[in-house]
């Protein structure tokens, strides 16, 4: 042992050349650069007792960003469930557990990567996806899947168009060569995310329970091992990089994003799962944000133990780097392990065997001291609490703002009333937000492990787990617009939405991830929207069983002074117990019912439709019942389990009209709605009133099924029936307002926006 | 009959063809790691898809230098079954088994989705279960799939009858020819892009890829009563 570990107050440690003295970082605050706040250079002073090093300062920096500390939001995710019969593991580790029966257990989360993208969309993206494989793996899963959530402004614009294809081929390009299938996902435009995109990547994996592991160092004098990637100066500071605003001088800090290499991880990937087969570790943690710096102090706060580590044993791909420097890097496909003392040699062999680099590069130590050394120096000597359990933490004022007010007195039908139904259908239809996202998941490999029982372009994906009769379903969903117009009734939908994608697939959703992409959380006006948000989610997630066991908070989306729309992400997971039950949109053989389940309101605050005809938002979103939709999702569940449901179709945006053209397109069938109901055309086609699903019900079971939703207090109205005839007809109240073969519908679909990055080639 | 699925750093499709041959045949099949550079105790290879090397310097360039190439090759000599898939298709290129090139797709994007393939030639032990000239649903995912060669060599290739599928709706990378994948002279190294082990059963959405396992066992166990 070098240094006495169970002194109480830090020892003095060794500035190094060419960085600022302590006193010159005091003096000139020059911790403001990296994001320190005055009153919290105050208590790191007080937490070591002297002034803080340069490098010490960087720690503490990173640690207490919003990335790590979740500073600005603790308070408020603390309402969020978070535990349940089968949960595993909560919120706090790499990624949340879910039991699935016969000993085995779903893991997943997700992350955001908005600021990377923003300034290197194919580099941000991609290592966005790798960071969220490494949570999964960590854990000890292998991992079975991949999903994506992607925010941009419209394709009109050039630079839009250029963060879209590239942000997708790097999502492409890191799924692709790792080999994990990017099964589902959603893409939506709106101006609202022009100068700030959001990429959010999920990543869901399956293990057997005593395979689950944990990030954490015990056993004190137990090596500390290094494995993957050098260590270079790329994404430095990335983790407070994506805790600020971005504005013109963000592209400046393009060094702060990393570069990815999925090959490498790959290596890390079967390594790590070979290692957890072997039972060698102790603790493993990705290093990620914040690097060796948060891995290894979260492990040892964790274990509650300290930790010794020498900087000159880490692996570096480029020489002169300091010690600022090594601690803080984000370099991608780092894994950070801790094993019993004597069994350093079976990590290197397996690590020699997959051609990947690993180093012995501390140890743990007794007490709380975290100490780095660095050619003979000691210089960093902080208690490590004080890194992780003591970062600030920020209840900021809320203020409704004053849009949501004036919006009350908005009629969003008044705005489109007028609107010819038929125009309508077509100008939804080819709707970059409607229209198929095939341009986009056929730039991934959605097959890769032959799993994939149903491909992207359904409500939820569904991925078979071989040697069972199980499979699980999943999905991504938010809708920014109407968590704009009422942050607590969109926050339900969210949650609500995701959990009927789910089950119209045949799963019982399980639950939630989420990310939550707001602006800035020192304005009140977005502290109240990210307040309200999950007071909404929360509810819904108590209402629907499905509890949030990890996600990320993604703060500061703002570009030159202006907030993207509030855009919680939920990331949701079911289980299917047998694959017959595995359920489509697509409807299946003509002749069959078409019925619509839950009743429709004049419901267009927020619509495609009201955005597509005035251009902007207004108004209040669709209002989510908690109730009407749990009995509408128990009582669909049953009925698919049952056999007796041909296709279901969540009812999202365009409402009835595009669900319809939806169902048939899958099917490669015709469809004749005709429908008779009081509402006006307009609301009754393109409303997008919540708790309603499609479903498609053989014509012998029609009656049957009629009653059994009645039975179980769920509104259910014929609508219409399949076609041999390959057209999309649809009446309403004897009115035609489409008719339509279903090969022009499906070309403008298929084809809106490759449409458009096509005109980009030409500019 | 023994199968072997040689498993290069990057590969990813490895798991899927030994479950394939177990889902499909029922025979035995092991990984066989790339640093062995003995397969003598086999009857059959598949080179697996995936990303050997990470793809780096170019697809497959790599990965011929490994160890277990060299006994592909003898392999390959000794009249065995050789099959390529996508990556392994690359391989088998860069190792010199079967000729031409494939380069970036022309249309520059990574491609997954299901394609349509004519069977050109049913004469040879991986088609003998399908009919000639029937069309298969078989789906693709690569980057680089657009199958070249010079003159000369697509002369022969034609004349040979060693092209085996051809895209039959649209051309998903600009192939030459249409070629999704081919045979060398003898008909014992078959190279294609599209994945047959992701088309087995009804779920994935064809399983129109079976009957290239259960050709191949076909052809073994002829060759085996012929002896």
């Amino acid at each position: 042992m070098l240094h006495e570990s169970t002194q109480t107050v830090a020892q003095a440690v060794k500035t190094i050349a060419n960085e600022p003295t302590p006193e010159n970082i005091r003096d000139q605050e020059l911790y403001r650069n990296m994001g320190v706040l005055p009153e919290e250079y105050d208590q790191i002073c007080g937490h070591l007792g002297r002034l803080p090093s340069w490098t010490e300062v960087g720690i503490y920096s990173v640690m207490w960003s919003e990335h790590c500390s979740y500073k600005n939001s603790k308070p408020l995710l603390r309402k969020f469930p978070t535990s349940g019969p089968r949960v595993l593991q909560g919120p706090g580790e790499g990624a949340g557990v879910i039991d699935i029966g016969d000993n085995q257990a779903v893991v997943f989360k997700i992350e955001s990567h908005n600021h990377p993208t923003a300034v290197e969309p194919f580099q941000g993206a991609a290592t966005g996806v790798g960071g969220i494989i490494r949570d999964v793996f960590s854990m000890g899963a292998r991992p079975v899947a991949l999903l994506n959530s992607l925010r941009f402004g419209e394709l009109e614009s050039p630079h839009v168009r250029y963060l879209f294809d590239h942000a997708v081929a790097g999502i492409a390009h890191y799924g692709n060569c790792i080999g994990i299938p990017t099964v589902g996902g959603e893409v939506v435009f709106d101006p609202s995310y022009e100068g700030n995109p959001l990429v959010n990547a999920m990543c869901v994996g399956v293990l057997e329970h005593h395979e689950l592991q944990k990030g954490i160092a015990t056993g004190v004098g137990n090596p500390i091992i290094y494995v993957g990637a050098s260590t270079g100066r790329d994404g430095i500071h990335g983790a407070t990089f994506a805790s600020e605003e971005l504005n013109e001088e963000s592209e400046e800090k393009r060094s702060a994003v990393q570069v990815g290499d999925p090959f490498v991880e790959k290596l890390l990937l079967e390594a790590c799962i070979e290692m957890v087969k072997k039972e060698m570790l102790l603790g493993i943690q990705d290093m990620g944000a914040a690097g060796l710096t948060c891995s290894s102090a979260e492990m040892a706060a964790k274990g509650g133990v300290g930790l010794e580590m020498n900087l000159d044993l880490v692996p570096q791909r480029e020489s002169g780097m300091t010690p600022y420097e090594i601690m803080l890097s984000e370099s991608q496909e780092r894994m950070l392990l801790v094993v019993e003392t004597g069994r350093e040699h079976e990590v290197k062999e397996v690590c020699d065997r997959w051609g990947l680099q690993s180093a012995v590069v501390g140890r743990v130590t007794e007490g709380n001291r975290y100490q780095i050394l660095h050619q003979g120096d000691l210089i960093t000597d902080i208690p490590v609490n004080t890194l992780v359990d003591d970062a600030p933490i920020y209840e900021r004022e809320a203020r409704e703002p004053a849009y949501y007010t004036e919006f009350e007195k908005v009629d969003a039908y008044d705005q489109v009333k007028e609107v010819d139904p038929q125009a309508a259908f077509y100008k939804v239809l080819g709707s970059s937000n409607v229209a198929s996202k095939r341009y986009v998941y056929q730039q991934y490999d959605h097959m890769v492990r032959t799993s994939t029982a149903v491909r992207p372009g359904s409500d939820a994906a569904v991925v078979v787990i071989r040697g069972t009769e199980k499979a699980l379903a999943m999905s991504t969903d938010g809708n920014g617009r109407y968590v704009y117009l009422d942050p607590e009734q969109g926050g339900r939908i969210a949650v609500a939405e995701s959990a009927r994608n789910v089950v119209c697939s045949g799963a019982e959703p399980l639950g939630v991830t989420d990310c939550l992409n707001f602006g800035s959380p020192e304005k009140p006006e977005v502290y109240w929207q990210l307040s309200k948000a999950i007071d909404g989610m929360s509810e819904a997630c108590h209402a629907l069983s499905t509890p949030v066991i990890g996600g990320n908070v993604s703060l500061y989306n703002e570009t030159n002074g202006q907030s993207i729309f509030p855009t919680p992400v939920i990331g949701m997971v079911g289980l299917i117990e047998k694959r017959e039950h595995i359920t489509t949109q697509a409807f299946q053989q003509a002749g069959d019912s078409v019925l619509l389940l839950g009743d429709t309101k004049v419901e267009l605050g927020g619509s495609e439709l009201q955005h597509l005809m005035t251009g902007s938002i207004s108004g209040r979103p669709p209002v989510l019942d908690c109730k009407a939709e749990q009995t509408l999702q128990a009582a669909l569940l049953d009925a698919i389990r049952q056999g007796m449901i041909q296709s279901a179709h969540d009812l999202a945006e365009g409402g009835l009209a595009l669900a319809v053209a939806e169902s048939a397109m899958s099917g490669k069938c015709g469809v004749r709605i005709d429908w008779k109901n009081e509402l006006p055309t307009i609301a009754a086609l393109y409303s997008e009133t919540q708790s309603r699903v499609m479903v498609s019900v053989r014509s012998e079971d029609r009656a049957e099924m009629i009653a059994f939703f009645q039975e179980r207090g769920v509104p259910v109205h014929e609508v219409g029936v399949v076609t041999e005839e390959p057209t999309i007809a649809i009446s309403y109240n004897g009115q035609v307002v489409v008719h339509d073969s279903l090969a022009s519908i499906t070309q403008l679909y298929e084809e809106a926006i490759l449409c458009k990055m096509k005109a980009s080639s030409m500019n | 009959m023994r199968f072997a699925v040689p498993i290069f750093p990057g590969s990813n499709c490895d798991w899927d063809c030994i479950h394939g041959v177990e889902d499909v045949l029922g025979e035995e099949v092991k990984p066989v790691w790339h640093q062995t550079s003995d397969l003598d105790g086999f009857d059959a290879v598949i080179l697996p898809g995936g990303f050997s090397y990470g793809d780096y310097l170019r697809a497959g360039a790599l990965a011929r230098y490994s160890p277990v190439m060299e006994s592909v090759v003898n392999a390959a000599n000794e009249g065995k079954l050789v099959i390529g898939i996508c990556n392994g298709f690359q391989i088998l290129q860069e190792t010199g088994l079967l000729p031409g090139a494939l380069m970036q797709n022309n249309h520059l994007q990574f491609r997954c989705n299901f394609t349509t393939l004519r069977v050109e030639n049913n004469q040879t032990p991986f088609t003998n279960q399908y009919k000639l000239g029937e069309t298969i649903e078989i789906p693709i995912a690569h980057g680089q799939g657009n199958f070249t060669c010079d003159p000369n060599t697509l002369m022969e290739l034609q004349a040979n009858n060693q092209i085996l599928f051809r895209y039959a709706g649209t051309n998903p990378n600009g192939s030459l020819d249409q070629i999704a994948g081919i045979t060398n002279r003898n008909g014992n190294v078959l190279g294609m892009m599209p994945h047959p082990e992701r088309a087995i059963v009804d779920w994935m959405g064809s399983a129109d890829g079976t009957r290239l396992f259960t050709s191949m066992l076909q052809a073994w166990k002829e060759n085996q009563g012929a002896a």
